[in-house]
């Protein structure tokens, strides 16, 4: 468990982490507590810390750019909501089939197109992304087209499931920590550094022995990974899934999150998912006015903070620790 | 002529286009064990090009022999392995890590901790300087500091042949002595290393022996030491 004790002296010895960690945890407790709609926000907000801090590993630390991970979400999600509505499957296997699929498709398109430099793996994701979508919709047999599939189980292992609202947040809080953890434990290893080499300079990067191309899909696949499980948390939590769950405006959003929070930095996407997700509700004050303020506001954010949030802080320059 | 066994380097025939534009025709040379080899020549006569061909970051014709052994085309994470190291032009640091990290990265084809440890008191040793700053962030070094860590990078991998593309860009004349400095101390302990430069008089005065290029090959083949003014040189740059 020697990674635990790097992680988390590397943690503690930044102070401005170590009060966002605290936040966070303050945030769940007190939702916990009081409870009410916002519960249903914070299941969000925690499933997009996911589903933001895979894509961050692609975008952030491998320079690369997806249009898709809607995608690899939309099969993971689909497989736990056919798997285990349709066909009575448990959550956990069927979560796993839907996981190794997004891995399978995540393969056949970066393969090819990681090899090359530019924007053809960004136009091949977009593709995909389309692609499942019109999947989704067509394939009525088995995914009930807009309609989509409802009775979608809770999570759970035999017998014992999360039931209550309050035990879901605890769970996907819990798991949205720890997948945030396991990026900064990759940040910090030697795959991480190769991921953030081929970013700065793919030439540099071969030049002192890196395979970038190989790189640049382990990158891909452990985002994919990454937006399957919030696929497969997002169906279970809801409990019902169609097309435009996972549809092109979630890759918008994930997008929004990543360079508010701070592209590149592991707090920082796990900061602009939470921001994000809860920043419609705080504004929920101005009414009509409160599409107006959120803009307003994002737009104030990249303006007087162009490398996000967590640059702000000193989270993301100045100090290798607190760039965990 | 010298043996074949002293030769680190040998070349023949080198050519690499960028679609339709050859930068690079039939380039031969030959770099020996221990020595400094200077590259000069004017600005798009196909230095860089050539420091990229040998590398094996462009598709290139013909030959490259590197230690007896020939070095596979268009394949740089192959050439790094046989000990075949760029520091190229604009000095590829990578600024979001950390100087730590960028050196780490260095010895990214070494998976003995003891060695890596070894290798970096050594580079720290040399560039004490970096010793201060390896937790800063690369990107905030100052440019002369930056091209120490790009060069301190390359050493970590144990290059058993170090090519620089112009160390010296834009650094303050200072700072460019201080680089020159370590790398004739490098030199002088065996490192063969080719040394490409527009700013010929810096090069000259550490090379035993310099290649003038010209659009795309290789122009003459000078001795440093013969070399008595600018105006030697100048017909090669003006043609």
């Amino acid at each position: 468990m020697t990674w635990l004790t790097t992680i988390w002296a590397r943690v503690s010895g930044a102070p401005a982490l170590a009060l966002l960690w605290a936040l966070a945890a303050a945030l769940v407790l007190y939702v916990f507590v009081t409870g009410g709609y916002l519960i249903a926000v914070l299941h969000f907000a925690a499933i997009y810390v996911v589903f933001v801090t895979g894509l961050n590993i692609f975008m952030g630390f491998a320079g690369q750019v997806s249009f898709g991970h809607n995608a690899f979400a939309a099969i993971g999600g689909y497989a736990s909501a056919v798997l285990t509505a349709t066909y009575g499957w448990e959550p956990l296997p069927a979560a796993a089939v839907g996981i190794l699929g997004a891995l399978v498709c995540a393969l056949i398109v970066g393969y090819p197109t990681l090899r090359l430099r530019g924007h053809y793996l960004a136009m091949a994701t977009l593709a995909i992304g389309l692609i499942v979508y019109e999947v989704a919709v067509q394939w009525q047999s088995v995914t009930q087209g807009y309609m989509g599939i409802s009775g979608i189980p809770p999570l759970g292992i035999g017998r014992w499931t999360v039931t209550s609202d309050r035990a879901l947040l605890v769970w996907l809080a819990g798991f949205a920590a720890v997948m945030v953890l396991a990026a900064a434990g990759i940040r910090h290893s030697r795959l991480g550094r190769a991921f953030v080499a081929v970013a700065g300079s793919e030439d540099a990067a071969r030049a002192l022995g890196i395979d970038v191309a190989r790189y640049k899909l382990i990158a891909f696949l452990i985002s994919a990974f990454y937006a399957a499980v919030a696929g497969s948390l997002f169906v279970h939590a809801v409990g019902f899934v169609s097309p435009e769950v996972f549809g092109l405006h979630m890759v918008v959003l994930a997008f929004t999150m990543l360079y508010v929070g701070g592209i590149g930095t592991v707090a920082g996407a796990a900061l602009g998912a939470l921001v994000i997700a809860l920043l419609p509700e705080t504004l929920r004050r101005f009414s009509e006015y409160q599409d107006l303020a959120y803009g307003g506001l994002l737009i104030l954010i990249l303006i007087y903070a162009p490398g996000g949030l967590a640059s702000l802080s000193g989270l993301s320059f100045g100090n290798r620790k607190a760039d965990a | 002529m010298t043996p074949t066994s002293r030769r680190v380097l040998e070349v023949g025939a080198l050519s690499a286009r960028y679609g339709y534009v050859e930068a690079l025709y039939a380039v031969d040379l030959y770099v020996d064990e221990g020595e400094l080899l200077a590259i000069l020549g004017p600005n798009g006569a196909g230095k860089s090009t050539l420091m990229r061909a040998l590398m094996g970051l462009v598709a290139t014709d013909g030959e490259v022999r590197f230690r007896g052994a020939s070095v596979p085309r268009h394949n740089p994470v192959h050439a790094a392995a046989m000990g075949l190291v760029l520091v190229p032009e604009g000095r590829g640091i990578f600024g979001p890590m950390s100087v730590a990290e960028n050196l780490e990265l260095g010895a990214y084809l070494l998976n003995d901790s003891r060695e890596f440890a070894r290798r970096y008191e050594r580079v720290l040793a040399l560039f004490p300087r970096l010793k201060e700053r390896l937790s800063q962030i690369a990107g905030s070094l100052s440019g002369g500091e930056q091209q120490m860590l790009a060069i301190g990078r390359a050493l970590m991998s144990q290059p058993k042949l170090l090519l620089l593309d112009e160390p010296s860009l834009g650094l303050a004349p200072r700072v460019v002595e201080e680089i020159l400095e370590k790398l004739g101390l490098l030199n002088r302990e065996g490192l063969p290393i080719v040394l490409v430069e527009q700013k010929a008089p810096l090069a000259l005065r550490l090379a035993r022996r310099a290649y003038i290029m010209s659009v795309g090959s290789i122009a003459a083949e000078i001795d440093p030491r013969t070399v008595k003014s600018h105006d030697d040189l100048a017909h090669y740059y003006l043609g």
